[in-house]
């Protein structure tokens, strides 16, 4: 079972993230879940989502308490999130940022992969430049540092998905997954 | 072509009502209504669904259109949650003694305050009176399966009366999982068009909701009580044919899990149930004998069911997703009811869950360990509150 958690702001589409994901992984045939954690929504505020993937049926319809992956959004979330809560000793952090993994410091001894998503997305003309919408970029980011599913796989679900824009959020999810940075991605 | 589509609870219940070829849905969309008749909405506009939308001003005008549209002999449905579902109140009463088999959709959501959205089974189990079969899902497959075997069961003849199919909120209502979307032939061929006896018809004008004397009022009650008796039956019938058209089972009245000659019953209702799964499993490999009965139609209740159950069992350990108020949880009082005077077997009331309070499998773990430690040391209180503030160490640990 892999379990995935993602920390959003109102508006950048962390829910359609946790979506796009299971959507790719269900493809891939496993079976998936995709939720949200629901406070009072509204643009801006801090958003949760989750998403489980396993090759037997997932049972378990509790909230994601220790992750395999987490996924920040919005750097400032940083400041007001505790976004390593319960992650696994050997779980993942993929953080939408320009700098490098080794600049970053979250106090956890994880693996730390940065990808330079809101560019990406504003490059692709997804949402505005004050607030791109970077759901589909940090996606690609995700499954190159986990390898959860194949990025042809995801890029279909983008393009098959999206609301709006499909070619664009399809070329987004490629380029970072072409563009992140990882120890163990040269 | 039947199609996996991965899709939330709420679209599963609109696409059950859209499979189901209901004439008529009436509904009212403002908080705490969900996405479910948003869907539906979207359906008809986009021609995907041939039905009669009717928006009205409350959850009570959306029964009461409901109620109209049965009576004229369409198949009626609609959707609510908590409080739409308090104001509906009236109407639910009014259906049942109607004898009006409309269906609708609930997600469980607390009552406040304080103000909440999230799932709690006190709305529903408040409604447990009104004469409505309730059944209570799992995942949002059993959603789909629900809606349409409820048309099938509540339209017998036999029956006639309406039902509530409900699903959690937020755990089933807006998470999205893989559920089998039926080609409409294999739904035509199990749930044939609805054709009441008695309709409104100018031509053949009939009176409907007429005054009931004294000399005539509790035969009609009784009427609907008779009907309630024999819907456990019906309901394990349509489960079954629905078992081999769609080579699915929904889990009847009680499904099983893992029960025969289990010392340790665990009771669960509800999104829970499929957590507690996992939990009975790796209990289980630990070297417990314990099983689970996920009660799954809460009206009529499964008596019988019940008693078969616990022959042989030591202990019951029931978690209540709802608390009565100077009585306790639902489903244990219900359950000591079914068994008074046929076994005698410690039962212990878990209180969990209130109001989304998330129940880790850690939480449902201890629980279920805490219902296994009653074989020896014996009932040590008939409620508990599980991880309140008070005492989350316990449970959470």
């Amino acid at each position: 079972m892999l379990e995935i958690r993602f920390h959003g702001r109102g508006g950048q589409g962390a829910v359609t993230a946790s979506e796009f994901l299971a959507r790719a992984a269900f493809e891939e045939g496993n079976d998936v879940q995709s939720f949200p954690m629901y406070g009072v929504e509204r643009r801006g505020a801090p958003v949760t989502a989750f998403t489980r993937i396993d090759s037997k049926a997932v049972r378990n319809k509790a909230q994601i308490h220790e992750p395999d992956v987490v996924i920040v959004m919005d750097m400032a979330l940083l400041d007001a999130v505790d976004v390593t809560a319960g992650l696994k000793p050997d779980g993942k952090v993929i953080l939408n940022t320009g700098k490098a993994p080794g600049e970053m410091d979250l106090g956890v001894d994880n693996a730390i992969y940065t990808v330079d998503a809101s560019s990406i997305a504003v490059q692709h003309r997804l949402g505005s430049k004050v607030a791109p919408i970077v759901n589909t970029a940090i996606l690609g980011a995700v499954v190159r540092a986990t390898e959860m599913v194949n990025i042809e796989t995801l890029v279909d679900v983008v393009r098959e998905n999206a609301p709006a824009k499909k070619e664009e959020n399809a070329k987004a999810t490629k380029q970072a997954y072409e563009e992140v940075r990882g120890e163990d991605i040269e | 072509m039947s199609e996996m589509k991965i899709v939330s609870g709420n679209f599963a219940a609109a696409y059950g009502a859209k499979l189901s070829r209901v004439e008529v849905v009436a509904a009212y969309p403002i908080t705490p209504q969900t996405e479910v008749v948003e869907k539906i909405a979207e359906l008809v506009s986009e021609g995907e669904m041939d039905s009669e939308y009717i928006k009205v001003e409350s959850e009570h005008s959306a029964m009461a259109a409901c109620i109209a549209a049965s009576n004229a002999g369409a198949r009626a449905y609609t959707a609510s949650s908590a409080h739409g579902l308090a104001l509906m109140h009236e109407l639910l009463i009014w259906a049942s003694g109607a004898r009006l088999p409309v269906v609708m959709t609930n997600i469980n959501r607390a009552m406040g305050p304080p103000w909440s959205v999230w799932a709690d089974h006190h709305d529903t189990l408040a409604q447990k009176g009104t004469g409505q079969l309730q059944f209570f899902c799992e995942n949002n497959q059993e959603v789909l399966d629900s809606v349409i075997m409820a048309y099938k069961i509540c339209e017998d003849e036999e029956i006639m009366l309406p039902a509530m199919v409900v699903e959690d909120a937020f755990i089933l209502s807006h998470t999205k999982e893989p559920v089998e979307i039926y080609d409409q032939e294999l739904v035509d061929e199990f749930l044939p068009s609805y054709d009441p006896d008695y309709k409104l018809d100018v031509d053949q004008p009939l009176g409907f909701g007429s005054l009931g004397m004294p000399d005539w009022y509790m035969d009609f009650r009784y009427k609907i009580a008779e009907a309630m008796e024999k819907a456990p039956e019906k309901i394990k019938k349509v489960n079954k044919e629905f078992e081999e058209v769609f080579g699915r089972d929904p889990g009847g009245l009680i499904e099983e899990y893992k029960t025969d000659g289990v010392d340790v019953l665990i009771v669960t209702m509800g999104s829970i149930s499929s957590t507690s799964k996992d939990v009975i499993d790796e209990l289980r490999e630990e070297g417990h004998n314990i099983g689970l009965a996920r009660l799954r139609t809460f009206r009529p209740f499964p008596v019988e069911e019940f008693r078969k159950l616990t022959k042989g069992v030591n202990v019951v350990g029931v978690m209540d997703r709802s608390y009565t108020f100077g009585h306790g949880g639902d489903a244990a009082r219900e359950i000591k009811d079914a068994l008074y005077g046929h076994r005698d077997v410690i039962l212990k009331d878990y209180i969990v869950g209130l109001g989304g309070r998330d129940l880790t499998p850690k939480i449902l773990k201890n629980v279920m360990l805490d219902a296994i430690s009653l074989q020896d040391k014996g009932l040590d209180k008939e409620i508990e509150w599980v991880d309140l503030k008070i005492n989350q160490e316990r449970w959470r640990r």
